[in-house]
C-alpha cells in the first residue's frame, strides 16, 4: 500500500528538483551545443546558461523565475494500491504544488483567464493538470512533474496526407522561425512533434514528445527516428542560435509521436521545451521506497498501444 | 569550451546618467548596482489609465524599470522572500511607454526580447532611454543571486505577487544585454537581418501546404512583433 503522505512527499520534493536541477541528459546536451556553437553571441548566452545551472544547483533556487505551469503525469503500475485511491492522490498533488509554490518558492504563475484571480499556489480550476497511464505487471507508481511554460512555441496545424513529409518540414520551419526570433521560445530547446490522432491527442502526444523524453531517444519506428534527427538538423540549419541570435543551436534533440488519425487528414503540433528543461521524476514503490530520477520513461511499449488480439469473423473471412 | 568573443563589460550604478548611456554599444554586457524597480500592465493601468499617484517617488526609486514579475512568496513574518528572477516580453508594453517615460522619467528598460526598432525610434530615443535584454532568458538563478534584498513591494494586495512594483536592492545584477542604443539601433534586429537572407533556401523544394490559413504571410520579413 502506497500511503498519502509519502505521495504528497515525494510530489513536494520533484518539485524542487525539477525547478532547480537541469536533468543530466538534458545538461550534457547543452553542453555539447555550446561547444559547437560559433555564433559569437549564441555562444555567450549558451555560457550563461551553463554558469546559471550552476547557480541555481549551488543556491538552491529556481533555474529560471518563469517557473512554468506545474503539471503531473502519474504512471501507475496495474497491481499498485493506493491509500485511499486515486482521488487521495490528486489531492496530494494539489497540495504538494501549494506547497512548492510557497517554499521553493515558484512564481505563482496560474490565474483565471478572465478574471485573473490568483490563488497565489498554482492550484486553480483544472490546475494542475494530471495525467495519466497505466503499467502491467508494475506495483509501483511513477509521478513525473513537468514545469513548461505556455505562451510560447506551442502551434498546431491540420495537414492532409497530401502534404506528406514536406509539410511536416514547412511547419516545423515555420513553427521555429517565429518562436525562435527574439528567443520568445527560449531556445535550444527539446522539440516534440505530435503527429496524428485528433486534435486534442495531437497536442498531447507533441507536449509529451517534448517533456517526457529524454536527449538522445529515439522512436522506435527507424523511419520516424530517421525524421526525427532530420527535423533536429533542419532546425539547427536556420542560421539562429539561442535568443534568436545568428547561430545554430536551435534544437537539443526531436522527439515525434503518432497516433492514428482521421484517414483524410494528418494533424501535426509543436512544441518546444525551454533552456530551463524542467522534468523530474519519483516511483514509489509498494514497500515504501520512494526512487528519484530524471527519465520519466513514460513511453513504454504498453504506453504506445499498437494493437489488439483480434480474430475477424467467419462471416468476413467467407466473403473475402 | 565556448566559442564567444571576450565582450565588453559594464557595470552602471544606479540611477544612470546621460552619460553611462551615451557610452553603450549593442551588445555590450552591462550589470546593475543600486535599486532597480519592476513595472508591468497592473503598474502602468493604475499610473497612465486611472492616473493615480505612483506608490513611491521615482527620485527615490530611481530610473531602471525592470519588466518582471519574480518567483517570491510572502513569508510568515511578513517578509518577502524573492529567490529567483527573470524578464517578461516586452513588446506588448510599447503601448505605455511613452506615457511612462514622460510620467517616471525612466532611462533604462530592461527585459525580454525587446521591442520593435520602430518602437525604439519613436519611443526610446526622445526619452533618452536605453534597453537591455536578460539574456537566456531563463539566467534566473543568476539575477536572483544579484539581489541584495527587497525594499518594497508596492500594490501588492491590489496587484499579487506577478504585477506589483517590487523595488530592489541589487549588486552586479547581470548578465545583461544592450539590446538598444541611445539612437534606437536594435541588436535583435541587426541579427534576424542576417538571419532572414538565408531563410528562403530552407524552403527551397518544399511544396506549399493543402490549406493556408487566414491571415498567413510568406513575407519572411515581418517581424512578429
Amino acid at each position: 500500500m502506497i500511503a498519502k503522505e509519502a505521495v504528497e512527499q515525494a510530489a513536494y520534493e520533484i518539485m524542487f528538483k525539477a525547478g532547480i536541477d537541469i536533468p543530466d541528459d538534458y545538461l550534457a546536451g547543452i553542453k555539447q551545443m555550446a561547444s559547437a556553437e560559433d555564433g559569437d553571441l549564441s555562444a555567450f548566452v549558451l555560457e550563461a546558461m551553463l554558469e546559471n545551472y550552476e547557480a541555481a544547483k549551488e543556491d538552491r533556487r529556481p533555474m529560471c523565475a518563469d517557473t512554468g505551469v506545474p503539471r503531473y503525469y502519474v504512471k501507475a503500475g496495474n497491481e499498485a494500491k493506493l491509500e485511499g485511491g486515486f482521488i487521495a492522490l490528486e489531492e496530494a498533488l494539489r497540495s504538494a504544488t501549494a506547497r512548492a509554490t510557497h517554499d521553493i518558492p515558484l512564481r505563482p504563475n496560474r490565474v483565471h483567464p478572465l478574471w485573473r484571480t490568483d490563488h497565489n499556489n498554482n492550484v486553480g480550476i483544472n490546475a494542475p493538470e494530471i495525467e495519466y497511464s497505466f503499467e502491467p505487471d508494475a506495483d509501483w507508481v511513477d509521478i513525473t512533474t513537468v514545469h513548461k511554460g505556455g505562451l510560447f512555441g506551442t502551434d498546431y496545424r491540420m495537414l492532409f496526407p497530401g502534404d506528406g513529409i514536406d509539410g511536416i518540414k514547412r511547419f516545423f520551419l515555420d513553427g521555429m522561425i517565429a518562436f525562435g526570433k527574439r528567443g520568445l521560445a527560449c531556445q535550444p530547446a527539446i522539440v516534440g512533434v505530435g503527429l496524428g490522432g485528433s486534435k486534442d491527442t495531437c497536442m498531447v502526444l507533441g507536449k509529451q514528445a517534448a517533456c517526457l523524453r529524454t536527449v538522445g531517444d529515439r522512436n522506435p519506428d527507424p523511419k520516424i527516428a530517421e525524421l526525427e534527427l532530420e527535423l533536429q538538423e533542419l532546425g539547427n540549419s536556420i542560421g539562429m542560435g539561442a535568443m534568436g541570435f545568428v547561430g545554430k543551436s536551435m534544437v537539443v534533440d526531436c522527439h515525434i509521436e503518432v497516433g492514428y488519425t482521421h484517414t483524410g487528414g494528418m494533424p501535426m503540433s509543436l512544441h518546444a521545451f525551454c533552456l530551463s528543461s524542467r522534468r523530474a521524476t519519483v516511483r514509489l514503490h509498494a514497500d515504501g521506497r520512494t526512487e528519484f530520477r530524471t527519465d520519466p520513461n513514460w513511453f513504454t511499449p504498453y504506453m504506445r498501444r499498437e494493437s489488439v488480439s483480434w480474430e475477424m469473423p467467419a462471416s468476413a473471412k467467407r466473403s473475402a | 569550451m565556448g566559442n564567444a568573443r571576450e565582450r565588453k563589460t559594464v557595470r552602471l550604478k544606479t540611477p544612470v546618467t546621460d552619460a553611462d548611456l551615451a557610452g553603450l554599444e549593442l551588445g555590450d554586457v552591462v550589470y546593475l548596482d543600486g535599486l532597480i524597480y519592476t513595472a508591468r500592465e497592473g503598474v502602468y493601468r493604475r499610473m497612465l489609465e486611472n492616473g493615480e499617484t505612483p506608490p513611491a517617488p521615482f527620485a527615490e526609486i530611481g530610473n531602471v524599470n525592470f519588466h518582471c514579475s519574480p518567483a517570491a512568496a510572502q513569508q510568515e513574518d511578513g517578509s518577502l522572500k524573492v529567490s529567483a528572477v527573470t524578464a517578461t516580453a516586452s513588446f506588448r508594453f510599447s503601448r505605455w511607454m511613452k506615457d511612462w517615460f514622460a510620467a517616471s522619467g525612466a532611462k533604462l528598460i530592461v527585459g525580454k526580447g525587446g521591442m520593435s526598432e520602430e518602437d525604439y525610434k519613436a519611443l526610446f530615443v526622445p526619452a533618452g532611454a536605453v534597453y537591455l535584454t536578460t539574456v537566456g532568458y531563463g539566467t534566473g538563478a543568476l539575477l536572483g543571486r544579484g539581489i541584495n534584498q527587497v525594499r518594497a513591494a508596492h500594490w501588492l494586495d491590489e496587484l499579487g505577487i506577478a504585477q506589483a512594483m517590487w523595488v530592489l536592492e541589487v549588486e552586479k545584477f547581470g548578465p545583461l544585454l544592450v539590446e538598444s542604443d541611445l539612437q534606437g539601433n536594435s541588436l535583435f534586429e541587426r541579427n534576424n537581418r542576417e538571419i532572414n537572407a538565408g531563410i528562403e533556401k530552407l524552403y527551397e523544394g518544399l511544396k506549399k501546404p493543402s490549406l493556408q490559413r487566414y491571415g498567413e504571410t510568406d513575407d519572411r520579413e515581418q517581424e512578429l512583433i
